[in-house]
């Protein structure tokens, strides 16, 4: 399903969709695709999947350290569009998110055949701006793939209209001012943030990520949002578990949780 | 010249520079470029800005004839000597700029990254006599290393904070940074060390620092009647090195060296030179030559210089590449000792291990700009920094920490 057909979906059930978070490779290529599988399986929507990267800046602890595991095992490029391709083959959608420079290194045409060839609908890119972007707008539409952008509570009238009109699928609205992980309440400019974008486009599904961890947060954003973005949260489910089976059922269990959340929109 | 100004209004040389930043930076970014623009034309700030480099910071430092020097390489050799200036390295030009900048902007703290402490000591010392908060992240591999610069920056009143992800090194500093600049935008200037980064840091960092290449430049013409034949400098991130290029870069005639950290030699793998030993990427909010491997992920860099150990290099020293305005060559961690033992030894002046890379560049040039202009050529070097910092790693490279050990137990325990 592509991600407009997803959140169409999503919309007519009267609930938010579920975006969780999985980075490529952690703790093995294998164990990574089990994950993103059982996250499927059990509610989440839609796959994040993200390109682990030596320096990603907007990610705090939990990602930084599960993408430094994935490295430092060998993960390539080549084998996050290896898990992409099998996740999507288990039915999942599947986004990528990536940092840019391994994109520029991959080569943007040739990646974007090869993520478009594995199954995934798009890619959130959160180092690279609209502004930079001309060559992988031109390479997203050669090979049909969805461009999301981020916003900011910083983000101004003007940037945040230029940003939705270069973005499709969604449009990923960050909640506060800061970086990834769970935080203990969600943020009070995530729904203003919101309705800026809303009256910018009011077509335009948007996506909340940063901060939301639990059940009860999922439900909050889903009561303002088309999407909750759940990342840091599960995969300390993994990154914490003693052994890779409780892991696996503690992904289960929060993924189940965060799906009952975004069916039960705070209103 | 009648080439455009660079960058341009987006904050490109050429295809590199730029902002590859998350979107939550960039109205910081466009805050900062419009205070940059005003206080530029401002003669109010460009006075408290001169004022404070004369009377603070002791320049325009000293274009000093090396004669014994010169002897030696077979050139004449004119040191600018940035290791006089206050905190004893060109940085204080930059934070000094930098921290007038953020009082501007009413921004009460300031947030930096360090490698070796050079630019954090630098940043704190702006900070205490401007009286702004400072916090600085250092990696914490370094903060072990470089205790004593950890002491100075805590003894000036500013937070250092150890980075215990990634490598813990610069690089990993300056993620650190750019994560707390994230979340702390309202109040807080990032106070970058070097003119690398999002536009405008590249600009404002170059035009800070560019007093070097004015004065020197003025120097030369009072002193020789005439230019140099050449401008050498190190390059890591490239600060010194596009301070004392920029006023030169119209003048055809004076060819411009930035050397890199060799490390152990470019073909080791074990180096930190991103032009001669990189390729084309992004890396720390702009696009330029950086180290990484094939997959595009940032390869750690080495060299015996903490100030040049850093696997990216400024967009325009880039540009400058890329166009043939300036060339760039790697200079080993051997060379750069032999160097800096010459000019101990000719010249009375222990430099900064950095500022040793650019005289072993003048030593290897020197011969073949003789060769090449028939004649002896005049060259300037930018000494950018004193070498005290190095005492530790120098001795123990000549094997000499021994014998001052043997002479005062416990002196260097």
């Amino acid at each position: 399903m592509s991600i407009a057909e997803v959140f169409h979906k999503a919309r007519t059930e009267d609930r938010a969709l579920l975006v969780g978070c999985m980075p490529a490779g952690f703790p093995t290529v294998d164990d990574s695709i089990a994950s993103m599988i059982a996250m499927h399986e059990a509610g989440c929507d839609v796959i994040e999947v993200e390109l682990p990267y030596s320096d990603p800046v907007m990610d705090g602890p939990v990602i930084q350290k599960a993408s430094d595991i994935a490295l430092s095992r060998g993960v390539r490029s080549r084998d996050t569009l290896r898990i992409i391709e099998a996740v999507a083959g288990a039915g999942a959608t599947v986004v990528l998110m990536t940092y840019w420079n391994p994109i520029e290194k991959y080569g943007v045409n040739a990646f974007a055949r090869d993520l478009a060839a594995a199954g995934a609908t798009g890619m959130i890119t959160p180092d690279l701006i609209p502004d930079e972007a001309a060559e992988w707008i031109a390479a997203a539409d050669e090979h049909r793939l969805d461009r999301t952008f981020l916003v900011s509570p910083s983000s101004t009238d003007e940037r945040i209209a230029m940003t939705v009109a270069q973005c499709r699928g969604f449009v990923y609205a960050t909640a506060l001012m800061g970086v990834t992980g769970a935080r203990t309440s969600v943020s009070s400019q995530a729904p203003e943030l919101v309705d800026r974008v809303r009256h910018a486009n009011p077509d335009m599904p948007v996506g909340v990520g940063l901060g939301v961890g639990t059940g009860a947060q999922a439900a909050e954003v889903a009561g303002f949002a088309d999407g909750v973005i759940v990342g840091s949260a599960l995969i300390r489910c993994v990154l914490e578990a003693p052994d890779r089976a409780t892991g696996l059922s503690r992904l289960r269990t929060l993924s189940a949780e965060l799906a009952e959340g975004v069916r039960n929109p705070a209103k | 010249m009648s080439a455009p100004a660079l960058p341009d209004l987006s904050g490109h040389f050429g295809r590199y520079g730029g902002r590859f930043v998350p979107e939550a930076l960039v109205r910081a970014l466009d805050e900062l470029d419009a205070a940059y623009r005003s206080a530029k034309t401002d003669p109010q700030f460009q006075a408290q800005f001169a004022g404070l480099l004369k009377n603070y910071a002791g320049t325009p430092s000293l274009l000093y004839r090396a004669e014994r020097l010169s002897e030696r390489l077979g050139a004449e050799i004119l040191l600018k000597r940035e290791d006089l200036n206050h905190t004893g390295a060109h940085k204080v030009r930059n934070v000094l700029g930098q921290a007038l900048l953020a009082k501007r902007m009413g921004k009460p703290r300031v947030i930096a990254e360090t490698g070796a402490g050079q630019h954090g000591v630098a940043s704190a010392t702006a900070a205490a006599l401007l009286d702004l908060e400072c916090v600085v992240y250092m990696g914490e591999t370094d903060t072990e290393r470089q205790a004593l610069n950890v002491a100075r920056m805590r003894m000036l009143g500013a937070t250092v904070v150890p980075v215990t992800n990634g490598s813990r090194t610069l690089k990993d500093a300056l993620n650190e940074a750019l994560r707390d600049w994230v979340a702390s935008v309202d109040t807080t200037h990032y106070l970058l060390g070097t003119a690398a980064g999002p536009h405008p840091f590249p600009e404002i960092v170059r035009d800070f620092v560019g007093g070097i290449g004015v004065e020197a430049r003025a120097q030369c013409l009072e002193q020789l009647g005439r230019l140099p034949d050449a401008v050498a400098a190190c390059v890591g991130g490239g600060s010194n090195a596009i301070g004392i290029f920029h006023a030169f870069v119209p003048d055809e005639s004076v060819q411009l060296y930035g050397f890199e950290a060799g490390g152990d030699g470019v073909a080791t793998g074990r180096h930190a030179a991103s032009i001669t030993g990189g390729s084309s990427g992004v890396l720390h909010g702009a696009r330029t030559y950086v180290l990484q491997d094939e997959d595009g992920q940032t390869v750690e860099s080495h060299s015996i210089s903490a100030g040049l150990d850093y696997p990216g290099v400024g967009p325009e020293h880039a540009w400058l590449h890329d166009t043939g305005r300036a060339e760039y060559e790697p200079v080993t961690d051997d060379e750069a000792m032999a160097a800096f033992h010459l000019l101990c030894r000719t010249e009375g002046i222990i430099p900064a291990i950095e500022s040793a890379h650019a005289l072993a560049g003048a030593a290897r040039i020197a011969p073949l700009l003789k060769a090449e202009l028939g004649r002896t050529p005049t060259i300037v070097v930018n000494l950018s920094g004193r070498g005290d910092k190095d005492v530790h790693t120098a001795g123990a490279y000549f094997g000499i920490l021994d014998q001052v050990e043997a002479l005062v137990p416990g002196e260097n325990a």
